[in-house]
C-alpha cells in the first residue's frame, strides 16, 4: 500500500451547487498497491469520495478499450498503467521542470487528464463518435469481397493471417488518435486508428478491392501521406499495434508496389528524402523541393508544368519557414553546398539502403515477438531472423 | 418514441449475431448498449470458438463432449442444434472476414481446448472474441441502413403490454440522461453475465445481469443458476483471465513442489480436463497446503515453443507483462481459480424464447441449456452465435405475424420516478453503493464458489437479502444527468442482488454435486432426484422454486472422468 494524489482534470457540462463547472483540476488522494493501475485508483476516488467523477471503463484489462486518458500528458490506458510507474513518471517530469532549483522531494500528482484530439463530453470521458469513429468509416471498414464467397473457407496462407492480427489487435481505444500531432495540426487527418483499420484490409488477401483502397488512401488529401512520422501513435499504443508502421505500409504498397502518384506529391516527396539521404547522408534542403516535383533534374531546373506550380505553391511555406526561424541556415538553399559525410560513412549509408532493400523487415508482434520495450530484454537479431518479409 | 420490429438489447456477440440475422429478413431493427458495442465483454474471449468442421471430426462427438462437460445438465436437442450448426457459422464468420489462424495448407487451423476429444477449436491467436466482435461491428456499420445503433443507452426495465407480452424496454441515454420509452414488437435480451456479482471476477465491470433481472421481474423464469464456473487459470486478487489456450499449447499445471497435479485428479486428460474438475483439483492442492504461500498454484508456459507463444499467446504475454511483471516464456504464473461465467440465466427454449411472448434471450444471460453444469472452453462464443442468430430470426418472423402494441407509458414514468428517488437520497443517509457491491462480492466468492456447503451458502443468502433492503437507502453522489454513471451503478446493483439471491437460493437447493456445484455435504451426483433443472421464478419480493426436467435424446447419463 502506498499513498498516491491523483490530480484530475474535471469538466462538468452542468452547474449544479456542488461547484464550478470547470475546465478545473482536482486532486484525489488515494492509498493503494504500486502493482495496481491509475484506474484503480481513479475507481477508488469515485467508490469512496466522488461518485460523479465520470471515466469510461469495463474490463480493467487493457481488452476493451474504454479507459483511453492522458497520464502525466502520455496517452494510454488507465487500466495498463501501474501506479507505481506513474508516480515515478510524474516525479521525473517534475524533477526535470524543477532541476534549478531543489525540487522538494517525495510524491508529485499524478496528472490525469480526458485524451486529445476530442471533444469532452464530462470529466476523462471524451466524444469519441464525432472524431475516431467518423473517421473509421470513413476507410470502409467491412471486407469487400468479390462475388460469392467459397463453398468452404478461403485458402489463405497463414503468415497472411497472423500479419493482419497485429491491426486486428487494435481495440479502438483511441489512444493514438489523441496523441497524433499531425490531427493537432490537421483536424481532417484520418489519422492513425482508421490507417491501421484500413491495413487489416488491404494486407487481408480475401478483400478484393485493396488496390482501390489504396488509390483513395493516396488521394485522400488528408490520407496516408499526412503522417508525420512523428512515433507518437506507436507510443501511446497500448496494444503494440504500432499505427504508424501500418502507414507506412500502406505507403510502401501504394507509391512502389502499385505506382500510384497520388495528387499531393506525398509520394514523390518521400522518394526525394530517400534518394538525397543515399546520396548526400543527411538532408540537403536545397534539393528538397526540385527533388520532391521534379525527381532527377538535379538543379537544371526544367520541371513539367505540373511540378512548377507545384513549386511555386511552396513558396510561401518556404518563406515561412525562413521568416519563423524554422529553416535557419539560409546558405544551405544554395545547390551544392550542402557537406558530405566525412570518410566512408556515405559508404556505409548506402550498404544500409542495400540490407534494407534484401529484406524489408516488417516488425509485426505476432510475428516477431518483440515490440520496443521488450526488445532490451531480447536477443534481437533473433527477432529479425524471425521477422518477416513482406 | 423509437419504435422496431426487433430490439437487442446488447451488444456483444449474441446481440450483434442477432441484429444481423433479424435485419438480413427485412424487418426494422435496433440494437442497444450501455457501453460502445466494442467494449463489450465477449471481447475477453481469448482462447476460441468450437466447430467439429475437419472432415475426421463429427457433431456427434462435440456433442458428447459439452454434454459430459455440462455433467449431463445440459439439454441434449440444444446441444445438438448447436454443434450440427457450428460448421456452418464458422465458415459465415470466415467469409465476414474473421482472420482465422490457418494451418499449413491454408486451411482453418485448430488447437486443443479442455474437455474436448479433438482438437476443434478455431481461433485467432488469443484474440478470438475480440476479432470476431470487431468483425460483426463491421458489419453493423456496413448495414447501417437496415439497423439502428443506440450506443451508450442503458435499458432500466423492460415494458409489458396488456396481453402480458414484451413491447418495448425504457432506457436512459448515458450522455444525457434522457429517458425514453421504445417500442418493439419483440426484444431479444443479450446482456452477458452478473460475474460483477463475485469478487475478483475475471469479468468486466459491466457484467451486471441487467438483462438476467430485467427478465425475472417480468416473470420470466431463471433457470440453474447456482451453476457458476470459476476458471482455472486467473492472476490471484486481481482476477485476470489467462485463456485455457495457454493448457492448449501445452502449459503444464504445477503445485509447489513443482508436481504436475493433474496426473492424480484427471490422469487421462491432464490439465485439459473439464473447468470444474481442473478448478477443483487447484483449490483441493491449495487447501491441502501444496500451494504457495499467496494461494495459488502455477501455470507453466515456458513448455510451449517461445515462437508459438508470440505467435498464440501474444495476450496472455501482454498480461503477465503488465499485470503481473512476469515473463511467461521464461518463468511459471501463478494462478487460481476465480469467477468467470455463469451457466445459468434466463430459461430459454431452442429459439431463444422466454415464457414471456416476444421476449428473447441469447448469450450468457440465456440458459437454453448448452452448458448445463459446466461450459467447455470456447463453447461460450459458439452459444452466443447460435442462439444470438436464432433468436434473431425467430424474432424477426415473428414480428412480421404480430401487429405493433404501444407500450403503456406508466412504466416509463415508473422508471424516472425510481430514478429520481435514487438521485434525491440524502448523501450519509444510508450506506455508498460501491461499499454494498464489495460486500456482496466477497460474500459471493467466500460461499458460493468452488466448493459449497449448506451453512456457507446459507451466510451468503442472508447477507444477501440484508443487503437488497440496505440498497434501498443507497446513496450515490451524482445528480446530474450527464454521463451519470453513479445512479447507473445504482441501478445496476439493484440487478445484481436479484440474481445473487437466485444463485444463493439454486445453490442451497441442489443436495448434489455436479459440474460446477460442489456441496461437500453431498459430493456425489445424484441422478435419482437431481437430473433436473431448478427454475426460478419472481413472487413478490423473492424466488420461487420449481423444477423441470433435463431434455435427454440420445446420451444416458454415465459416470464422468477425465
Amino acid at each position: 500500500m502506498a499513498n498516491y494524489t491523483l490530480r484530475v482534470r474535471r469538466h462538468k457540462p452542468e452547474t449544479d451547487d456542488r461547484g464550478p463547472a470547470g475546465p478545473y483540476w482536482e486532486d484525489f488522494r488515494v492509498s493503494l498497491d504500486p502493482t495496481l493501475s491509475v484506474l484503480d485508483g481513479l475507481l477508488q476516488a469515485k467508490d469512496r469520495q466522488d461518485g460523479s467523477l465520470a471515466v469510461r471503463c469495463s474490463c480493467r484489462a487493457a481488452i476493451c478499450g474504454s479507459c483511453g486518458v492522458k497520464v502525466n500528458g502520455q496517452s494510454t490506458l488507465a487500466c495498463k498503467t501501474q501506479i507505481g510507474e506513474a508516480q515515478s513518471g510524474a516525479n521525473r517530469v517534475t524533477e526535470g521542470r524543477h532541476a534549478a532549483r531543489a525540487s522538494r522531494p517525495g510524491s508529485e500528482p499524478i496528472v490525469v487528464e480526458p485524451m486529445g484530439n476530442m471533444p469532452v463530453i464530462k470529466d476523462l470521458v471524451t466524444d469519441m463518435e464525432s472524431t475516431h469513429w467518423a473517421k473509421m468509416r470513413q476507410v470502409t471498414p467491412w471486407l469487400l469481397n468479390d462475388g460469392e464467397p467459397p463453398e468452404r473457407e478461403h485458402v489463405v496462407p497463414h503468415e497472411a493471417m497472423v500479419d493482419i492480427t497485429q491491426t486486428i489487435s487494435c481495440i479502438q481505444c483511441g489512444a493514438c488518435v489523441s496523441s497524433c500531432l499531425s490531427m493537432e495540426a490537421s483536424p481532417e487527418f484520418i489519422g492513425p486508428a482508421a490507417l491501421a483499420k484500413a491495413y487489416r484490409f488491404v494486407g487481408d488477401p480475401r478483400d478484393a478491392q485493396a488496390k482501390e483502397r489504396l488509390y483513395e488512401l493516396a488521394q485522400d488529401p488528408h490520407g496516408i501521406y499526412d503522417c508525420t512520422h512523428c512515433f507518437s501513435c506507436i507510443d501511446a499504443c497500448p496494444k503494440g499495434v504500432a499505427p504508424m508502421d501500418q502507414i507506412m505500409r500502406l505507403r510502401r504498397l501504394a507509391g512502389n508496389d502499385h505506382e500510384i502518384d497520388d495528387q499531393n506529391n506525398g509520394h514523390r516527396h518521400e522518394q526525394a528524402f530517400v534518394k538525397i539521404i543515399e546520396s548526400k547522408g543527411t538532408l540537403d534542403e536545397s534539393l528538397l523541393l526540385q527533388e520532391s516535383f521534379a525527381p532527377g533534374v538535379k538543379g537544371k531546373l526544367v520541371p513539367r508544368p505540373s511540378a512548377i506550380k507545384g513549386l511555386l505553391e511552396s513558396i510561401p511555406t518556404a518563406v515561412r519557414g525562413i521568416r519563423t526561424g524554422k529553416m535557419r541556415s539560409l546558405s544551405k538553399l544554395i545547390p551544392g553546398v550542402h557537406p558530405k559525410l566525412p570518410g566512408d560513412s556515405q559508404e556505409n549509408v548506402k550498404k544500409i539502403y542495400e540490407r534494407a532493400e534484401e529484406s524489408r523487415v516488417q516488425f509485426n508482434l505476432y510475428i516477431s515477438g518483440t515490440d520496443k520495450e521488450m526488445a532490451e530484454n531480447e536477443d534481437t537479431s533473433e527477432s529479425a531472423e524471425e521477422a518477416t518479409t513482406v | 418514441m423509437p419504435r422496431h420490429d426487433v430490439l437487442v438489447i446488447g451488444a456483444g456477440l449474441a446481440g450483434q449475431r442477432a441484429a444481423l440475422a433479424a435485419a438480413q429478413t427485412g424487418v426494422s431493427v435496433g440494437i442497444i448498449s450501455k457501453v460502445h458495442p466494442v467494449r463489450s465483454h465477449s471481447n475477453a474471449a481469448q482462447g476460441g470458438i468450437n466447430a467439429a468442421l475437419n472432415p475426421d471430426d463429427s457433431w456427434e462427438s462435440h456433442a458428447f463432449d459439452t454434454i459430459k462437460g455440462s455433467d449431463y445438465l445440459g439439454d441434449q436437442d440444444a446441444i445438438e442444434i448447436m454443434c450440427r450448426e457450428a460448421p456452418e457459422e464458422i465458415i459465415h464468420l470466415e467469409h465476414l472476414g474473421v482472420p482465422f489462424h490457418r494451418n499449413d495448407e491454408g486451411l482453418l487451423g485448430t488447437r486443443a481446448f479442455g474437455g474436448a476429444s479433438q482438437a476443434r477449436t478455431y481461433y485467432v491467436a488469443d484474440i478470438t472474441g475480440q476479432a470476431i466482435m470487431h468483425v460483426l461491428y463491421e458489419q453493423l456499420m456496413k448495414h447501417a441502413g437496415q439497423i439502428d445503433r443506440y450506443e451508450e443507452y442503458f435499458t432500466t426495465a423492460l415494458a409489458i403490454g396488456d396481453e402480458g407480452s414484451c413491447v418495448g424496454a425504457v432506457t436512459r441515454n448515458v450522455r444525457d440522461g434522457q429517458m425514453e420509452l421504445f417500442e418493439a414488437k419483440n426484444v431479444i435480451l443479450a446482456t452477458g453475465g452478473n460475474g460483477q456479482t463475485w469478487k475478483p471476477t475475471t469479468n468486466a465491470l459491466i457484467c451486471t445481469g441487467d438483462g438476467i433481472a430485467m427478465a425475472y421481474r417480468v416473470g420470466a423464469p431463471l433457470m440453474d443458476m447456482e451453476m457458476i464456473q470459476y476458471h482455472p487459470t486467473c492472476l490471484a486478487g486481481k482476477g485476470f483471465l489467462i485463456t485455457e489456450g495457454a493448457r492448449g499449447e501445452g502449459a503444464h499445471l504445477l503445485n509447489a513442489n513443482g508436481e504436475r497435479f493433474m496426473e492424480r485428479y484427471a490422469p487421462n486428460k491432464m490439465e485439459l480436463a473439464s473447468r470444474d474438475v481442473v478448478s477443483r483439483a487447484e483449490q483441493t492442492e491449495i487447501n491441502e497446503g501444496r500451494g504457495f504461500p499467496d494461494g495459488t498454484v502455477a501455470l507453466d508456459i515456458t513448455v510451449v515453443p517461445k515462437k508459438r507463444v508470440h505467435e498464440a499467446l501474444r495476450e496472455i504475454v501482454l498480461v503477465g507483462r503488465d499485470f503481473a511483471g512476469v515473463d511467461i516464456t521464461r518463468e511459471p504464473i501463478h494462478i487460481k481459480p476465480g469467477n468467470h461465467y455463469t451457466m445459468g440465466g434466463v430459461k430459454t427454449d431452442i429459439h431463444g424464447a422466454t415464457s414471456v411472448p416476444g421476449l428473447y434471450a441469447a448469450g450468457e444471460c440465456a440458459c437454453v441449456s448448452v452448458h448445463g453444469g459446466n461450459r467447455l472452453g470456447a463453447n461460450s462464443l459458439l452459444d452466443t452465435l447460435i442462439f444470438g442468430r436464432r433468436a434473431g430470426e425467430h424474432a424477426a418472423n415473428r414480428a412480421k405475424q404480430t401487429a405493433h402494441a404501444a407500450p403503456s407509458q406508466t412504466v416509463l414514468a415508473d422508471e424516472e420516478r425510481q430514478i429520481a428517488e435514487i438521485v434525491g437520497r440524502e448523501r450519509g443517509s444510508g450506506r455508498r453503493v460501491s461499499e454494498i457491491k464489495l460486500e456482496l462480492g466477497r460474500a459471493m466468492d467466500k460461499h458460493v464458489a468452488v466448493f459449497r456447503d449448506k451453512e456457507g451458502i446459507a451466510r451468503a443468502l442472508e447477507i444477501v437479502r440484508r443487503l437488497k433492503e440496505e440498497a434501498k437507502s443507497a446513496y450515490i453522489d451524482d445528480r446530474g444527468t450527464v454521463f451519470n454513471q453513479d445512479v447507473l451503478g445504482a441501478i445496476e446493483l439493484g440487478f445484481m442482488l436479484e440474481s445473487a439471491e437466485c444463485s444463493c437460493l439454486g445453490a442451497l437447493h441442489r443436495e448434489e454435486s455436479r459440474g460446477a456445484q460442489f456441496r461437500t455435504d453431498f459430493p456425489e451426483r445424484n441422478d435419482d432426484e437431481w437430473l433436473k433443472h431448478i427454475d426460478l421464478t419472481m413472487n413478490g419480493d423473492g424466488p420461487e422454486i420449481s423444477y423441470s426436467d433435463v431434455t435427454i435424446t440420445d446420451w444416458q447419463p454415465e459416470e464422468r472422468t477425465y
